[in-house]
């Protein structure tokens, strides 16, 4: 109750101080050449207030304060504590909340990080910075209020979607959005540099930090999602081209198209029009993410409570900021770029080029499939689904190139390199190529496609190993590429040698096939604090594994949802994955049991591509 | 000039991407499968609800006359709610009632027509919801008017007084 | 560099003799390209609901009947509707969907090697 008022005036209170730091810079920027002091304390202030609402929340859930409309809608009194404070971004209006939290840090770290960049450039970020944290706080308290009062008093929550009561889950969102509002400043920050016809070198080194950071976060909050999405959905996929998958994976696109254009502008001069292009459709596509996600726009796995109204704004927010940036894009930005020193083709500048060149085309693949429904919907009325086989046959055959790129660009020297001492290198991809058609030749043509891509895999993830042991190399680098070719290996392997069964057991009964034994030993009932979990007892043998697995059944009570938890036993060379399920009317188990080579490897290979991002983002602090 | 003329394609560009989301902000998310293109009824053969025999298709709705056919389960609760609307139609002689019992035990849906009344002139079977997959359903309750070996009508979910009013329209 | 080179061979041999010892289950495949109608985030596949589980028999059904994969497509949508199918038909509704990436790539590509890349 008095959590909520707070949270409520805290939040009306942050929204005030929005307009007054909006209206003190714009004069500061008329005046002045210095930062007034003043705007560093309000975006403290600002901070300051958006943390005190987000407390009152999360005080408002552990405290179960069914008086507030968010919390009778998302907790319940037992559910467990740390699930409570975790339903505090659970759910559309925290989550938002914690938006505005991070949106308001943000800015404020990056006053205080940006003592040396041209105080104009820094107050006028500050300004478009706060015309998104204004528009977020108009969105929070006009349609998504999370302090909503109820009356009369419920005595008990509906509860957490029980789905979302995973540690992995709880600590999802944060870190993702950290990734998203890190790419506000990006945006920002480029709008203001344009403005200022600011961007150079300097500029490049300088928001080459938070390119990096949002990078990190993103990365790593996918990851999070995707090992989510892996043992708690049940089905042994991590990936399902599911929309609200595709949204978070083009920001990351996006940015790391842009990180790889910024290592070219730290060194000359060139490509500004397509760092600031891009430096704007990254915050543009996580905040256009945010719209076909909430706006319910489009259908999906992951439900969230969808609401047109909320659509209607953000979409018309999105709007507004796309429009301000096309104009000061065309009003501001002069193209001063120097064409007297061309690119050769044998350099490092070509290799980004086409890594550029290739990303875009990834990005635009996703961001049709993923649109391209809702066009149609609209202007013929006919309803098409774009799923998973369309995304393989447009991306697979380009990442083939897009590999063997990745293996020799880092390899060429700036400016222009020359070609001998590459002949190793191409010997290599004759090799690779040769190998491939080798393949062809003799196997079943249906997995040439496959083939080709695992050796020019291999052979991204062998010159990489090679480049560890050669001097002075960029380590974060080859780091961060050795794990996208340990990336792409593993997923390869892991859907060719996947194996699955699917059967109905009864307890007591077992399955048998020529290499391996399923026996169901029996089923335990066992009362939880907020839920009845029904565990199996499998044994399973097969010709090098024999092992006991527990895949268990979950009757949650608040809301009523059945969930099932699968037992993964996991080695280093594949996970051995269960699941059962009820079936209505029958007495038996669907059972299904799937053997996932390589599954480690897929987490640890991006790990290894976030620890690359972390080395490079260390040096330069340095 | 050439800037001036991108601006504009692209402010257009974006105003239309702008529209469409706009519109398409109002059409649900959800899809329902509208009545299919070849609208002739499916052939199979199901076994009868009480003499366990199995039953053509082709001598089922083979008389010029209107047929409902009702896919209903004893689990599925707005079955029991559109009930008393299917008995309700048994009345008229202009229509022939058939039901599906969609993956049911036969004890269940004994005790459904004893408590709530039988309105259908034949049950038949589907004990592994192929049959309804035929039909091109996908849930329970669904209802299709029949005519001359067309589906004339297709309802997803249960029947309300608006639609049972639709088909004796129809059937007048 | 030649140790290398034998491992790549190796491994590249080792491995498609794998590809081809698994054989690739048809009702699998038909169903992860089904969408299910019930959960409509999800394949048929990996769906547990009524409708997926029979839509899976039926597929099953289809096949042993002898029905080709494109035969099962062309049943289901006629009576659930192109939505069900997870790549979408090749027909005028959907060229654009296909073309426009490729068109992108290859307007990409004339960018790049006009504008920037200079042979020498």
């Amino acid at each position: 109750m008095l959590s909520s008022s707070i949270g409520y005036y805290s939040l009306i209170f942050g929204l005030c101080v929005s307009i007054v730091i909006i209206f003190l810079s714009i004069r500061n920027f008329k005046i002045s050449n210095n930062l007034d002091k003043k705007i560093l304390i309000f975006s403290f202030v600002q901070f300051a207030l958006v943390l005190v609402s987000f407390l009152g929340l999360i005080s408002a859930f552990v405290f179960s304060d069914f008086s507030n409309e968010t919390v009778f809608n998302n907790s319940h009194t037992t559910k467990p504590l740390f699930y409570k404070i975790t339903g505090t971004w659970g759910n559309h209006e925290g989550s938002l909340l914690l938006w505005l939290l991070v949106l308001t840090l943000f800015i404020f770290i990056f006053l205080l990080k940006s003592k040396n960049q041209p105080n104009k450039y820094r107050i006028l970020t500050v300004i478009f910075q706060q015309i998104i944290i204004f528009g977020f706080f108009t969105f929070l308290i006009k349609t998504s209020n999370p302090f909503n009062y109820l009356f009369p008093i419920n005595e008990e929550g509906l509860g957490l979607n029980p789905i979302l009561q995973d540690p992995a889950l709880a600590i999802h969102p944060p870190i993702l959005y950290l990734g998203y509002v890190g790419s506000s400043i990006i945006f920002s920050s480029v709008l203001a540099a344009t403005t200022l016809n600011n961007i150079n070198i300097y500029w490049a080194k300088h928001i080459k930090v938070w390119v990096l950071t949002s990078w990190v976060f993103l990365t790593l909050g996918i990851l999070l999602g995707s090992i989510w999405a892996y043992y708690e959905l049940g089905w042994g996929g991590f990936w399902f081209w599911d929309p609200v998958e595709n949204v978070s994976l083009m920001p990351w696109l996006a940015l790391t198209t842009l990180f790889h254009c910024l290592l070219v502008l730290e060194k000359r001069p060139i490509f500004k029009s397509w760092v600031i292009i891009l430096s704007i459709s990254t915050f543009t596509l996580s905040m256009c993410g945010t719209f076909l996600v909430r706006s319910g726009i489009l259908n999906s796995v992951h439900t969230f409570a969808n609401d047109p109204e909320r659509g209607l704004f953000i979409l018309s927010f999105l709007f507004v900021l796309v429009f301000i940036s096309i104009f000061i894009f065309f009003i501001f930005h002069k193209n001063d770029e120097n064409y007297s020193s061309p690119i050769f083709l044998l350099s490092k500048e070509t290799s980004l080029v086409i890594n550029n060149w290739f990303m875009m085309y990834f990005l635009s693949v996703i961001l049709i499939g993923t649109v391209y429904p809702i066009f149609l919907d609209v202007i013929s009325s006919q309803k098409i689904s774009v799923g998973p086989p369309f995304y393989h046959k447009l991306l697979i055959p380009f990442l083939i190139p897009f590999l063997i790129f990745m293996a020799i660009g880092p390899r060429l020297k700036w400016i222009k390199s020359e070609l001998k001492g590459k002949s190793n290198l191409i010997l290599l991809l004759i090799i690779s190529l040769f190998l491939s058609f080798f393949i062809i030749r003799n196997f079943d043509p249906n997995y040439l496609l496959n083939s080709i891509l695992i050796g020019s895999a291999f052979y991204l993830f062998f010159i990489t190993i090679q480049d560890f042991f050669i001097k002075k190399k960029r380590l974060s680098q080859n780091v961060a590429h050795f794990g996208f070719s340990l990336l792409i290996l593993s997923i390869l392997f892991n859907n060719i040698l996947s194996k699955e069964i699917i059967t109905n057991l009864r307890v007591g009964e077992s399955y048998k096939n020529k290499d391996l034994e399923i026996v169901f030993n029996d089923l335990i009932k066992e009362d939880k604090k907020n839920y009845v979990s029904f565990t199996g007892n499998f044994s399973i043998t097969d010709k090098s594994f024999k092992s006991l697995l527990k895949p268990e059944l979950r009757v949650y009570n608040q809301p009523n949802i059945i969930t099932s938890e699968a037992d993964i036993k996991i080695t280093l060379y594949r996970d051995n994955f269960i699941t059962i399920n009820s079936v209505k009317n029958e007495d038996y188990f669907n059972v299904r049991y799937l053997v996932k080579p390589f599954m480690l490897w897929i987490w640890i290979s991006v790990l290894l591509i976030v620890l690359g991002g972390l080395t490079s983002l260390l040096k330069k602090n340095d | 000039m050439t800037n001036k003329k991108t601006l504009i394609v692209i402010t257009s560009f974006f105003t239309f991407i702008f529209l469409i989301f706009f519109k398409g902000l109002n059409n649900s998310n959800t899809y329902k499968p509208s009545k299919s293109q070849n609208d002739t009824i499916p052939k199979f053969s199901a076994y009868s609800f009480y003499e366990k025999k199995i039953i053509n298709s082709e001598n089922i709705f083979n008389e010029k006359k209107f047929y409902l056919l009702n896919i209903w389960s004893s689990w599925c609760l707005p079955c029991r709610d559109e009930h008393p609307l299917i008995m309700s139609l048994k009345e008229n002689k202009k229509l022939e009632i058939i039901g599906l019992n969609y993956k049911d035990k036969n004890k269940n849906a004994k005790k459904f027509i004893d408590d709530l009344g039988n309105p259908y002139s034949r049950i038949l079977l589907d004990n592994d919801g192929t049959k309804a997959i035929e039909w091109g359903a996908y849930g329970v309750p669904e209802t299709f008017l029949i005519f001359d070996n067309k589906i004339i009508k297709k309802y997803i979910g249960p029947l309300n007084p608006e639609s049972v009013l639709e088909i004796k329209n129809y059937i007048k | 560099m030649k140790i290398l080179k034998i491992i790549i061979i190796f491994i590249i041999i080792f491995s498609s003799q794998n590809i081809k010892a698994e054989e690739k289950n048809l009702q699998n495949k038909i169903t992860k390209n089904l969408r299910c109608l019930i959960c409509q985030g999800q394949s048929v596949y990996d769906s547990d609901s009524e409708f997926a589980i029979s839509l899976k028999l039926v597929v099953q059904n289809k096949i042993n009947q002898g029905f080709s994969e494109k035969e099962i497509y062309n049943f289901l949508t006629d009576k659930y509707g192109e939505w069900i199918l997870y790549e979408p038909k090749f027909n005028k509704n959907t060229y654009i969907l296909w073309f426009l990436p490729l068109l992108i790539f290859l307007f990409g590509g004339a960018i790049v090697f006009k504008k920037f890349i200079k042979f020498k």
